[in-house]
C-alpha cells in the first residue's frame, strides 16, 4: 500500500503536536524518553551515583521518579502507532535497510554509532528533531531554529560521504 | 495516571501519523540528504505550520492561553554544537529519536540498532555530564522567541515561516523532476499516493498566515486589556 501524501501526512502530524500543545500546554519529544530510562537504569544498578549525576538526578529525583514519565509513555505510543500503521498497511516485515555493497553486520554498526553520536547532540541540545525541531519551530523558539539549521547543515555536509553505502 | 494514558495516545497518533509518511524507512529519510526524496522536508514544515497556524489563531480566539505554552529555554551555543552533532549521527543512522522506534515497529533491525545506540549514547553523556556541564549551561537560558529576535510582531514572524516553507516546497518539487530515481528506494518502499491536496493548502496556509500577520499577536483582545491600558496611571511609580 501506498504511503500518504507528505503534505497531509504533516498536516496530521501537526494537529497531533498542536492536541499536545492544547491538552498538555508543551509539545512532543523522543530523546527525552531516552534520558529518562537511562536515568531509571543507572540508578537501578548504582542509586546513589545515579542522584548525585547532575544530569540523571533531574530524572531520579522528580517526584515521580524516572519511570512514571510523559515522554517515556508517549514514546511506548509512538512504537504501537507506528505498529498499528504499518500492519493496517500491510508494510510489517523483519528487513535491515542498507545499501547494496553494506553487509547486514556493519549497516547495523553504522546504526548503532550514528544512534550514539545523536544522543550525544541530542543531550547538549536539550531535545531532538521532535522537542526541538518541531515543537520549538512551531513556537518560534531562537534555539531550536538554531538546532534545526546546524543539524541539516551537518547532516548536508557529512552526505557525500555516506551516499556511496546507500546505493 | 489521566496524564500518562494522554501522553500514550498522542505518542501514538504520532508514531502513526510517521509511518503513514513512510519515516520509518531510513532509506527514504536519507534520501532528504541525498536530494532523492523529499519526503522529511514536506512532513516536517507542514507539521511546523499546522501547529504554529493552530496555536496562533487558538490564542487569537480565546480558546488557548499561548502564555501557558512551555517554549523550550534556549542556550545558542551549545543547541547549535548540539545540532552539528546530532545531524551528523542523523546522516550516519539514517533515523532520528522518534522515527528509529518507528523503523523498529515496522520490523527494521537497522531501526533496533539505532535506538540501542541512543540508549548508549545518552548514557555514556550522563556519565561524563560534570565535564559537559558549564558547557551545556552556557548561553541565554530562557525563552528567547524569534519574534523578539528580529523585533517583529509575533504575527509577522508566522506570515515569514509560512512564506519561507511554502518556496521551499516549490523549490525541492523544482529540483525533484529531475532527481535520479533510487531504484532501492522504489522496490523496497512504496511511493506515496498523489492526491494533489498541496496547491489548497498552500492557499488555506497562506491566508492564514496573512491574516496572522494582520492580527500580529496571538493574543484575543479582550475589554479587561484596554481597560487596564485606559486605567490612570499613579502619580507615584513603585
Amino acid at each position: 500500500m501506498k504511503y500518504s501524501d507528505p503534505y497531509l501526512a504533516g498536516v496530521g502530524l501537526g494537529l497531533v503536536l498542536l492536541a499536545a500543545f492544547v491538552l498538555t500546554g508543551h509539545g512532543l519529544g523522543a530523546s527525552g524518553a531516552f534520558a529518562t530510562t537511562a536515568a531509571g537504569s543507572v540508578a537501578a544498578v548504582a542509586p546513589g551515583y545515579a542522584a548525585s549525576n547532575a544530569y540523571f538526578g533531574r530524572y531520579v529525583n522528580s517526584p515521580d521518579g524516572p519511570w512514571r514519565d510523559w515522554l517515556l509513555f508517549e514514546i511506548l505510543g509512538v512504537f504501537v502507532g507506528g505498529f498499528l500503521s504499518a500492519a493496517l498497511a500491510g508494510r510489517l516485515r523483519g528487513l535491515v535497510e542498507r545499501g547494496s555493497g553494506v553487509s547486514v553486520r556493519s549497516r547495523l554498526a553504522i546504526a548503532f554509532g550514528g544512534g550514539a553520536v545523536m544522543g550525544l547532540g541530542a543531550v547538549l541540545a536539550r531535545g531532538c528533531t521532535s522537542g526541538q525541531a518541531l515543537t520549538g519551530g512551531a513556537l518560534l523558539s531562537v534555539g531550536s531554529w538554531g538546532f534545526m539549521l546546524t543539524a541539516f547543515a551537518a547532516a548536508y555536509a557529512a552526505a557525500p560521504a555516506i551516499k556511496g553505502s546507500w546505493r | 495516571m489521566t496524564d500518562l494514558l494522554i501522553a500514550f495516545a498522542i505518542g501514538v497518533a504520532f508514531g502513526f501519523a510517521l509511518e503513514r509518511a513512510g519515516l520509518g524507512s531510513a532509506r527514504k529519510l536519507t534520501g532528504q540528504f541525498f536530494l532523492r526524496d523529499f519526503t522529511v522536508l514536506k512532513v516536517m514544515f507542514s507539521a511546523i505550520l499546522t501547529a504554529m497556524l493552530g496555536t496562533f489563531w487558538l490564542g487569537r480566539l480565546g480558546l488557548i492561553d499561548v502564555a501557558f505554552l512551555y517554549i523550550p529555554d534556549t542556550h545558542l551555543l551549545p543547541q547549535l554544537a548540539g545540532g552539528a552533532i546530532f545531524g551528523l549521527g542523523f546522516a550516519l543512522a539514517g533515523l532520528c529519536p522518534g522515527t528509529s522506534w518507528v523503523s523498529a515497529a515496522t520490523g527494521r533491525g537497522d531501526g533496533a540498532a539505532v535506538v540501542a545506540g541512543l540508549f548508549a549514547g545518552v548514557t555514556a553523556t550522563g556519565l561524563f555530564f560534570s565535564r559537559l556541564q558549564p558547557f551545556y549551561e552556557s548561553g541565554g537560558g530562557r525563552a528567547w522567541t524569534l519574534p523578539q529576535l528580529l523585533h517583529l510582531p509575533y504575527g509577522v514572524v508566522v506570515l515569514l515561516v509560512v512564506a519561507m516553507a511554502l518556496a521551499a516546497f516549490a523549490a525541492v518539487n523544482v529540483i525533484a523532476k529531475d532527481i535520479e530515481v533510487d531504484v532501492h528506494l522504489r522496490r523496497l518502499v512504496p511511493p506515496e499516493r498523489r492526491r494533489r491536496a498541496g496547491g489548497w493548502l498552500a492557499i488555506a496556509a497562506l491566508a492564514l498566515g496573512a491574516a496572522a500577520a494582520a492580527a500580529r499577536t496571538p493574543v484575543k483582545p479582550t475589554k479587561a486589556a484596554h481597560a487596564v491600558k485606559a486605567a490612570p496611571r499613579p502619580a507615584s511609580g513603585c
